[in-house]
């Protein structure tokens, strides 16, 4: 007691932290010992975090990498080939979305869903594209849940989709949360926008129509929702009203000038009111 | 299934999600106000008189606590106990006062840093996530910090009561919680913003020790109780 007191009176930064060390060296204090298994767990906690981080990165560039090739269905004459060929590469961000049901285990899904969020969501958003492009319907949560069924051994790579569960085998699911499944669906809208836009430049008279329908379905479910959703919803549906409104405008334009210029010359029309359109983004 | 389907299906779910969460708040209200009279008992150990009657002040608070179990176990039946992380955002704030409260306890009782374990005992919950509603270990450090910074005050206001004895013993102990807590790596996160805060508490101590000491004051009272 009496060495601690000469210490505490000498105020100097030096005797203060050579007074510390000293108490780290003695281990046999419970409380240093306490503190030595916090100090693990929290370590493991924050590895396991980065590591579901770095994954959620990876499937956002992957996922945004196939919205970007789906766009491209518009000006190709073969849709089925840019179709397998964006399958294909769901099927490996689909893979990375295995390991994070690995690397989550046992664990509560909610701890760490922060960390990988966002990368679900813009999973959510290529996969309802792909779907929408393939079935011009909206892909619903269960069909995308039932594509995230994994089997735990030879390392992720027997992925049972569709095929039922292998009885003994470890099976390892992803739920996505209905709320990311809103928020992808949200994103999803200002794909379709954009799809719309480009298809009218290429003189596809079709789609536009088509997509400004689903749109507004997809418009009235959001507005069905209201407030009762998570915050971003809200936000997010101030942006789904504006593209709406694009694609709103750009079937009403059809419809108007459709009647008078020849189909040939509609592309030309088209590509300066899409230009001024994305001005307005 | 089609768009409306699918969105009268997301609406159901989410009016299920804010039911839930209706019910948690109103049983949290109810530990908070508990919580809130637990500190006033604990309060009155600043004030001159309350040194006298530590013991019974602590076990008034115990009996409070029995109250914060019942109360906690009305919580745990409001949701399905594997999706506490989902929820955890509305008890997170209250399971610290309350940790800081029982580790008051158990540091006013025997002056000694309350165990993870205790704590979860303390308030009828578990320490592992697989055997139940359990104690957080950020939240668990949160409460602790919480403890540090009110013993500062108990140690400015010990002087005051003429108890010159004490701050010399809670310097040792915070000073032992520390070079603890400098063993974490913490990220940037709320508890390591509060940690940030443990060394003005460390100071205002060693302030207040170092008073005692070029007095003479704390020596006196070491003597006298050392013999």
């Amino acid at each position: 007691m009496s060495k601690r007191e000469g210490n505490g009176c000498a105020r100097k930064r030096k005797t203060e932290s050579a007074q510390k060390t000293e108490e780290c060296v003695n281990k046999s204090s419970p409380v240093i010992e306490a503190f030595k298994m916090f100090q693990q767990e929290l370590d493991t906690k924050h590895d396991k975090y980065e590591r579901l981080v770095k994954l959620s990165r990876d499937i956002t560039i992957e996922s945004k990498r196939t919205i970007f090739l789906l766009h491209r269905v518009t000006s190709v004459p073969n849709v089925e080939e840019v179709l397998n060929e964006a399958d294909a590469r769901l099927d490996t961000v689909r893979q990375k979305i295995g390991h994070i049901s690995e690397e989550l285990g046992e664990e509560d899904l909610y701890q760490f869903h922060k960390a990988f969020m966002s990368g679900i969501q813009e999973y959510v958003e290529a996969v309802s594209f792909h779907h929408f492009i393939r079935h011009r319907t909206l892909i619903s949560l269960e069909e995308i849940n039932a594509c995230l069924v994994f089997m735990r051994d030879e390392k992720m790579e027997t992925k049972v989709c569709g095929r039922g569960m292998w009885p003994g085998a470890c099976v390892l699911t992803f739920q996505v949360t209905p709320t990311d499944y809103l928020l992808g669906v949200a994103d999803l809208t200002g794909e379709l926008m954009r799809m719309c836009i480009s298809s009218v430049g290429n003189g596809d008279v079709d789609t536009p129509f088509e997509l400004s329908n689903f749109l507004r379905q997809i418009h009235d479910g959001f507005s069905y929702i209201g407030n009762v959703g998570p915050y971003e919803v809200s936000k997010k549906l101030h942006t789904l009203r504006q593209s709406l409104s694009k694609v709103e405008d750009a079937c009403y334009t059809l419809r108007v000038r459709g009647s008078e210029i020849p189909k040939h010359m509609l592309a030309d029309v088209f590509s300066n009111r899409a230009a001024v359109l994305e001005e307005d983004d | 299934m089609s768009v409306t389907e699918m969105f009268s299906y997301i609406q159901g779910f989410l009016t299920a999600d804010q039911d839930i969460r209706e019910d948690i708040r109103k049983v949290v209200q109810t530990l908070e106000q508990t919580a809130r009279e637990v500190l006033t008992i604990l309060q009155s150990v600043h004030q001159p008189s309350g040194f006298k009657d530590i013991p019974s002040k602590c076990l008034k608070a115990r009996e409070l606590f029995c109250t914060v179990q019942t109360q906690i176990g009305e919580l745990k039946t409001k949701f399905p106990v594997e999706q506490y992380y989902r929820f955890h955002e509305h008890w997170r704030f209250v399971l610290q006062r309350l940790t800081f409260l029982a580790a008051f306890v158990v540091y006013l009782e025997s002056e000694s840093l309350v165990t993870r374990e205790e704590v979860a005992k303390i308030l009828g919950i578990e320490v592992d996530r697989e055997k139940g509603f359990h104690l957080d270990l950020e939240d668990y450090l949160a409460g602790i910090l919480i403890m540090a910074s009110e013993l500062s005050r108990l140690a400015v206001n010990s002087v005051t009561a003429g108890d010159y004895g004490r701050p010399l013993r809670i310097s040792d102990f915070i000073n032992k919680l520390d070079s603890g807590f400098r063993l974490l790596n913490l990220k940037n996160d709320p508890l390591r913003k509060r940690y940030d805060g443990l060394k003005y508490d460390v100071k205002k101590i060693e302030e207040v020790v170092y008073d005692l000491s070029i007095r003479g004051l704390a020596k006196e009272q070491e003597a006298g109780g050392d013999k």
